[in-house]
């Protein structure tokens, strides 16, 4: 067992995490693509950065494109969740791989709304695109041809592991984990001389919600930290447990969707959700509290 | 020239865009990120010197350079960028501009519409979100061409 094995091991959830090496040998051992393989998806922030170069048997999945409804800010639904499912050759029961750029944020978002339409098998690549790159694995401009698979249209189920506005509204009292930077937790950096950001009308935080930066559970090489290390964060230094209900929320929903992947199977708590509307809906909306 | 219309080469590049599907699309938008020029020794390692484009989802630098002759119309814009190569899609954006800006008049640059960034069919193949980047390119441009022809 190498030291990332034992790592792994010791985490809530093991089986949501695989490490290079266990991909370089499924790939090496042709597991990865075909009808029973192993579906080996990379979702990135930049929807060009697959094309420059991707692991071997990987197809592209797009946050925008394939998992957000082009209209209303919402996820795409089950028959459309279906089609990108079914197109890259994916089954219900297929074994799928995620990977991405920024330490995984753009990986954990895609494999937490697998989630809510409730497919069972879904993992993250430790360390994601750069840490492969960096061990100078081979990277190809290959794209695979996947043979189309039946996905069932299921119903995505929302609730479990998705907090909406009113439900964060709800909630107030309760643990809350702002992942942003302590500059946009503040407020500071809404005062942008000239060029509005991303924008939210008013700056600060959801009232009580402790500011732990989502990037404090990666190491630099984007590998998640120990379970010993993430502990003394969240539940030493934070207080949080396992039991607890907790809401987690950055800007759009994609970095608190590490932490949530975080809280979630790497240390085994049982009710957090994603506040995906975060503050670009929480700093634009009338009167919802806000302390800064 | 009316300001609602996009300068020669700039047009051209739309067109380009706006004939190609999705795929396609993201193609071209690769070319012109691997054909971005790299900065010229005089900014290597001067981040400093150029002007940083939050916008863009990783962060992107630019300077503008305006040749200083008294006649107006003979002041050409010069354009350079600066993008790690792990954002195809902002590279892509800023090698657009320059491929259909770089060597304009600055008169010509200050004409482009704001809503250019638009024009490009590239909202179904990159998304809306996305394309604010290349918008806020545009505005620092047009500001920096502003100010240095000014004199």
């Amino acid at each position: 067992m190498t030291g990332d094995d034992r790592k792994i091991s010791a985490y809530a959830h093991p089986e949501r995490l695989v490490t290079t090496e266990w991909l370089a040998e499924q790939i090496e051992a042709g597991r990865v693509g075909g009808p029973d393989g192993i579906a080996l998806l990379e979702s990135d922030e930049d929807v060009l950065l697959y094309d420059t170069g991707h692991i071997p048997g990987a197809l592209k999945i797009d946050w925008h494109l394939d998992l957000n409804d082009p209209v209303t800010r919402d996820y795409v639904d089950g028959a459309r969740f279906a089609e990108v499912m079914g197109s890259r050759g994916i089954a219900r029961d297929t074994t799928v791989v995620i990977y991405g750029d920024k330490s995984n944020w753009w990986a954990a978002y895609a494999l937490w709304v697998f989630s809510l339409f409730g497919h069972e098998d879904v993992r993250l690549l430790d360390g994601g695109r750069a840490k492969w790159v960096t061990e100078g694995r081979e990277v190809t401009r290959e794209v695979p041809t996947p043979k189309q698979a039946t996905y069932p249209v299921a119903e995505r189920d929302d609730a479990p592991i998705r907090a909406f506005k009113d439900d964060v509204l709800a909630h107030l009292g309760k643990p809350l984990v702002d992942v942003r930077s302590p500059g946009e937790y503040s407020g500071e950096l809404l005062h942008m001389p000239d060029y509005p950001q991303e924008g939210a009308m008013r700056g600060g935080h959801i009232p009580g919600a402790a500011s732990v930066p989502w990037a404090r559970a990666a190491n630099d090489d984007g590998t998640f930290k120990s379970r010993e290390d993430l502990e003394a964060i969240y539940l030493t230094e934070q207080g949080l447990s396992p039991d607890d209900d907790v809401v987690a929320y950055c800007r759009i929903g994609e970095r608190s969707s590490h932490t949530w992947f975080v809280l979630t199977h790497l240390l085994g708590f049982e009710s957090v959700r994603n506040y995906d509307g975060s503050w670009t809906e929480w700093g634009n909306a009338v009167r919802v509290p806000i302390e800064k | 020239m009316t300001a609602t219309e996009l300068p020669g080469p700039l047009a051209e590049i739309a067109d380009d865009f706006r004939s190609a599907s999705n795929d396609l699309k993201l193609q071209l938008l690769l070319e012109f990120s691997d054909e971005l020029p790299a900065l010229p020794e005089r900014y290597a390692g001067q981040l400093d010197r150029l002007e940083r484009v939050d916008e863009c989802q990783t962060p992107l630098f630019l300077v503008v350079e305006v040749e200083q002759s008294s006649a107006a119309a003979e002041r050409r814009v010069h354009l350079f960028f600066d993008a790690p190569a792990e954002s195809p899609t902002t590279r892509g954006f800023a090698g657009i501009l320059h491929a259909g800006l770089d060597g304009l008049s600055a008169e010509e640059v200050l004409a482009v519409p704001d809503d250019a960034p638009m024009r490009f069919g590239l909202a179904d193949a990159v998304s809306p979100l996305r394309l604010r980047g290349m918008a806020a390119m545009l505005a620092r441009i047009k500001r920096q061409v502003r100010e240095k022809s000014a004199a």
